[in-house]
């Protein structure tokens, strides 16, 4: 469903490509992990197809295709009917990247706002189901309360059912639980598991922990200093890496959890 | 609500204190007020009876509780000067310094917001350069300065207006017309120094993480501006709003001058000079009132917009 030929992008105040040359694709249906440090280019790939590049800030080449469609080139006027409705973006932080003086239950159901037509109840009661699909508890109390009333957990489950309110066809998660307590972290991954397996909604998640994707991606992508340097099945990229780098961050793994978590 | 009472709560509070030093500082500074109405001349004995008369014997703070009594039912005291109860004399006063405050509040709000808003979404290059410039050069121009070009022009010249000749507020249109003249006077380094603060708050919500994600959803640029930008950036121009408020009066004193407005500020002149201290301390007293009561009014607002600020209670 989406498919990045040859990306290359160029900040106009780096020296370096923060990606160059990437190709990827993501199968309907499914979870892409994509795995590098930060300043790898993970981010600025995640940011190209989700239309949030700075354009004038810097140079793209290359193309991001949705069902065929270029994401790349398309004018702003295009992308904002694809923005939320098609790609919902969860970021790392959930207390900054929510408006803080916005319900929540607001922001939750912006996204109709902006794409549909339907009514203020309409939308309160989508709104709600979203809330209830990602855990929420008590989705009616939670939606009157402002972001500074919640956990970070919570808020990046508002965030989650934020993005698939409206049930896109690619939900991009750019390190939606690095932020977030382990145990919390944990609870998020499962929660984006039972939302692939149930709504079948294919999804890029973005991590600098090999781990975490393990848990959660049958496919794996890694990035080092803007080039893909491994791409594959994520427990043969695990047990068998091939590129020096992904090998240095398989043994950065305790080893303990590599024991732990063999299937 | 609990964070309202107990804002206005703290608003009283800080009504009494500033008042009753008010209270003490004209105490120690007016020497002795049964002296300065009968004159140097009068007889001991007069003098002692005209003490006990006006209660002059009585221990500072009974005479202020006294006071402070008679000044919230409106009861002033009485102006040496004019032999006429404070109140009396100063009612017309505040009503006219009312208005050309309100006034000058409708200007500066009315201009600088969209104005703000305007400027925020223009960056760099010339435009950036000509912005400072202008704005600094508009902060920079006294009222009392553009109080006498509009004066000359549109008095002297244009005759639009007649300076000094203010008709009193019942005559409207006449009225109105002294009033917008030094309205605008007064606003117009203000409307410099909103708009500047407006702008430059925006532009730093712009960059902040709850943009990126609103852009997410598809909002265009007028959206987040609408929906996200503008309620955030808000707070601080509301405060700085309220503490116009409260210095547009000050600087409504030299204005009222300028364009020979019979206002508050002229009267607090004219008082100052004749040394009539019932009048002074009044009016000092209403300015400070003036001032707390518009801060208290923008936190109130500013918590409606904020729900974040009811958390800290006093601060």
């Amino acid at each position: 469903m989406l498919e990045i030929r040859d990306l290359h992008v160029k900040f106009h105040d780096r020296d370096r490509e923060a990606v160059s040359g990437v190709s990827l694709h993501i199968e309907d249906g499914e979870i892409l992990g994509l795995v590098g440090e930060s300043g790898s280019g993970k981010s600025v790939t995640a940011m190209s197809i989700a239309g949030l590049l700075p354009r004038r800030q810097c140079d793209y080449t290359g193309e991001i295709l949705l069902d065929g469609k270029d994401l790349l080139h398309a004018d702003r006027a295009e992308l904002r009917k694809l923005h939320g409705k098609e790609i919902g973006v969860v970021f790392q932080e959930p207390m900054s990247s929510m408006d803080p003086l916005m319900k929540i239950g607001e922001q939750v159901e912006e996204v109709l706002l902006i794409h549909t037509k339907l009514t203020k109840e309409e939308r309160r009661r989508m709104a709600l189901e979203a809330m209830a699909a990602v855990e929420l508890a008590d989705p009616e109390a939670v939606y009157d309360k402002y972001p500074h009333e919640l956990s970070g957990g919570m808020l990046q489950r508002a965030m989650i059912a934020a993005a698939i309110v409206i049930k896109p066809r690619l939900l991009l998660l750019d390190e939606p639980t690095t932020a977030l307590d382990v145990t919390i972290q944990a609870q998020i991954l499962d929660l984006l598991k039972k939302l692939n397996r149930e709504s079948g909604i294919s999804m890029l998640f973005i991590s600098h922990n090999l781990n975490v994707v393990r848990k959660l991606c049958r496919r794996v992508a890694v990035m080092q200093r803007g080039v893909l340097v491994e791409e594959g099945e994520t427990e043969t990229v695990f047990h068998h890496p091939q590129h020096p780098y992904t090998q240095r961050l398989v043994a950065a793994i305790p080893t303990r959890c590599r024991k732990e978590d063999q299937p | 609500m609990k964070y309202a009472a107990k804002r206005i709560a703290t608003l009283l509070v800080t009504m009494v204190v500033v008042s009753f030093l008010a209270f003490v500082a004209f105490d120690l500074i007016s020497g002795d007020p049964a002296e300065m109405m009968l004159g140097t001349e009068a007889t001991p004995e007069a003098l002692a009876a005209l003490r006990e008369e006006m209660g002059l014997n009585r221990p500072l703070v009974v005479r202020y509780g006294d006071w402070l009594l008679g000044f919230v039912t409106g009861d002033l005291g009485m102006s040496y000067d004019y032999y006429q109860p404070v109140g009396e004399l100063l009612a017309p006063k505040i009503l006219v310094t009312l208005c050309l405050s309100l006034l000058s509040f409708v200007i500066i709000t009315v201009i600088s917001i969209p104005l703000g808003i305007w400027s925020a979404q223009r960056s760099g290059g010339l435009f950036g350069a000509v912005h400072t410039t202008g704005n600094q050069l508009f902060m920079a121009i006294p009222p009392f300065f553009t109080g006498m070009i509009l004066s000359w022009v549109f008095g002297t010249i244009l005759h639009w207006f007649t300076p000094g000749a203010f008709p009193g507020l019942t005559n409207v249109p006449v009225a109105l017309k002294h009033l917008l003249f030094a309205s605008v006077a007064i606003a117009i380094p203000r409307i410099a120094m909103t708009g500047r603060m407006l702008r430059s708050t925006i532009r730093s919500e712009q960059r902040k993480s709850y943009v990126r994600t609103a852009i997410s959803r598809g909002n265009d640029r007028g959206a987040v501006l609408r929906r996200h930008v503008l309620k955030n950036a808000l707070v601080p121009v509301v405060t700085f709003l309220a503490q116009t408020m409260a210095e547009i009066v000050a600087g409504g004193i030299v204005v009222e001058q300028v364009f020979g407005i019979p206002g508050l500020g002229r009267m607090l002149v004219v008082s100052i000079a004749n040394r009539d201290y019932p009048v002074v301390q009044a009016i000092v007293v209403i300015l400070a009132f003036w001032v707390v009561l518009a801060g208290t009014v923008a936190d109130l607002v500013n918590a409606r917009i904020d729900p974040r600020l009811q958390l800290g209670g006093d601060a």
